[in-house]
């Protein structure tokens, strides 16, 4: 009985070791499988993964309006305060005051690229860019504000 | 025909026709030993840059592809930044000891080096008892990697270098093991007997499962003699930073480092040697025309195929499987190998004496 395990011991490892060497001699053998991008050589062919996450940006379409209700799930859910959401009131056409974004304010060197905000915002007024080339000579310039100018409320979006 | 033997002669009688014998000796030794170190920065070179692209290709990267076409002289720039570095020694280090330890890792590299035949008639030192010298003076170097872990008076350098121990002590032994095995079959320790016994046919295929066995054991063996991954327990750059050459830099550290590198030639050019006929081209039996088609390919690249081949194969354990624990590795060791290879032993034995190989 104890050598039965023994000896089936030593094929087991003897065949998942092999089993192992296939795989990165497969990868050896195949320099189509290489995932390295020549990054500053490639810059115009560059392909980024689709799941790539650069930066949040903030979607304008374009009558320069967005989906943001100035609900602040996206600051209560980014879990390092990258996020500060200002709103102000509106008036409605009723005479109603209504609650609404002023600024959205994204700070882009506190943030680590988590997704929790996009997945939290209920109207899916943001997304992740797949800008990564984010370097600047000020650490001001991260601070961005995410609304464009001018920008207000689409239409129909609660 | 223009081969390294021929070379070697003409040379040798062209010194005794101009000098005194005992100038001849001289001059000689010193040619050797200029070859000797030439072949060892040589070998650090490519096989660090052949290390650095088998791993990128196996793990789907590009690899050193930036200093000279297609990244060939990355490694000559690497060896020009180490010896410019500052060679530094801690202040509480045994100095004596710290510096001489590279040293003595170096030197016994070299005398390794004596036996091996690297083409036909091309053998420093032809010494009748060559197995037993190598698996002899093998075991020293682990006198260099003790000296510079107790030497650096650093707690990580000396958990290294006693892994390192222990894993010496015992790997030798199954190593030992199966070069006796080679060693029953051929009944020499003469490096170049048993590379002759191999005119019609490889050790390997010779020998049946038996020398499979032992091939097999033997690689894996070396693998951990030469503390290489998935047996790099003494550097395991995750628990213990550098393990025993944690505290060295510049040179000494490029010593340690090349000293790794001709360790795993010297074991793969040896494995080659014992299992795969040496520098003897392949040869099937009696099929005369392709034995005289695998003539033609000089010795030295036959030599050097293999070896790279022996090589390719430990590179590639190293990128594939993930380390062993101390544990681990003791009990791979004296639990599975050790009792496998008597076993095998005793069959090889009995396969010799009863003369069942081809």
């Amino acid at each position: 009985m104890f050598l039965k395990k023994y000896i089936s011991d030593v094929f087991g490892a003897v065949r998942s070791l092999l089993k192992g060497m296939r795989l990165t001699g497969y990868y050896f053998t195949h320099r189509k499988e290489i995932i390295t991008q020549q990054y500053p050589d490639n810059k115009e062919e560059m392909k980024l993964p689709e799941r790539f996450r650069g930066e949040v940006v903030m979607l304008h379409d374009e009558k320069n309006e967005h989906a943001c209700t100035g609900c602040t799930a996206c600051e209560l859910a980014c879990p390092n305060g990258t996020i500060k959401i200002i709103t102000k009131f509106d008036m409605t056409p009723e005479g109603k005051k209504k609650k609404a974004l002023d600024t959205f304010i994204y700070h882009l060197e506190l943030c680590t690229m988590c997704n929790l905000c996009i997945e939290a915002c209920p109207t899916d007024a943001i997304k992740m860019a797949q800008n990564f080339e984010h370097s600047v000579y000020d650490r001001s310039e991260l601070t961005k504000k995410l609304n464009k100018p001018g920008s207000k409320i689409r239409e129909g979006v609660e | 025909m223009l081969s390294i033997e021929n070379i070697t002669h003409s040379i040798d009688a062209w010194l005794n026709s101009m000098f005194h014998p005992t100038v001849v000796l001289l001059v000689e030794s010193l040619i050797v030993g200029i070859c000797a170190i030439s072949l060892f920065a040589v070998l650090g070179l490519v096989l660090v840059l052949m290390e650095r692209k088998v791993s990128a290709y196996m793990q789907i990267r590009l690899g050193p592809n930036r200093v000279g076409p297609g990244g060939t002289l990355q490694t000559v720039a690497d060896t020009l930044k180490l010896a410019m570095k500052e060679g530094l020694t801690p202040d509480g280090a045994d100095k004596f000891l710290f510096n001489l330890a590279p040293f003595v890792v170096i030197i016994v590299a070299m005398l390794i080096l004596a036996p091996v035949a690297f083409a036909k008639g091309t053998q420093i030192w032809d010494l009748n008892i060559g197995v037993l010298y190598i698996s002899a003076v093998s075991s020293l170097s682990v006198i260099g990697i003790l000296m510079a872990g107790w030497a650096s008076n650093n707690k990580y350098s000396l958990l290294g270098a006693m892994r390192s121990g222990a894993q010496i002590v015992s790997y030798e032994l199954s190593a030992g093991i199966s070069v006796i095995s080679i060693v029953v079959l051929t009944g020499s320790l003469r490096i170049q007997d048993i590379i002759a016994s191999q005119q019609d046919g490889w050790w390997l295929f010779k020998g049946h499962i038996p020398a499979l066995l032992s091939f097999v054991i033997f690689i894996i063996a070396v693998t951990a003699e030469t503390n290489r991954a998935p047996f790099d327990l003494a550097e395991a750059e995750s628990e213990l930073t550098a393990g025993f050459h944690t505290e060295y830099s510049g040179m000494k550290f490029a010593l340690f480092f090349l000293a790794e590198y001709v360790n795993i030639f010297i074991v793969c050019a040896i494995a080659a040697t014992l299992y795969l006929g040496g520098w003897m081209p392949l040869h099937i039996g009696h099929w005369t025309g392709f034995n005289q088609v695998m003539d033609y390919i000089p010795s030295s690249l036959w030599f050097m195929g293999k070896t790279f081949f022996l090589i390719f194969v430990i590179m590639w354990f190293r990128w594939t499987f993930p380390r062993l624990r101390i544990d681990q590795l003791l009990n791979l060791e004296w639990k599975y190998l050790l009792p496998i290879s008597m076993v095998n032993l005793l069959l090889m034995t009995l396969i010799a004496i009863e003369g069942w190989h081809f």
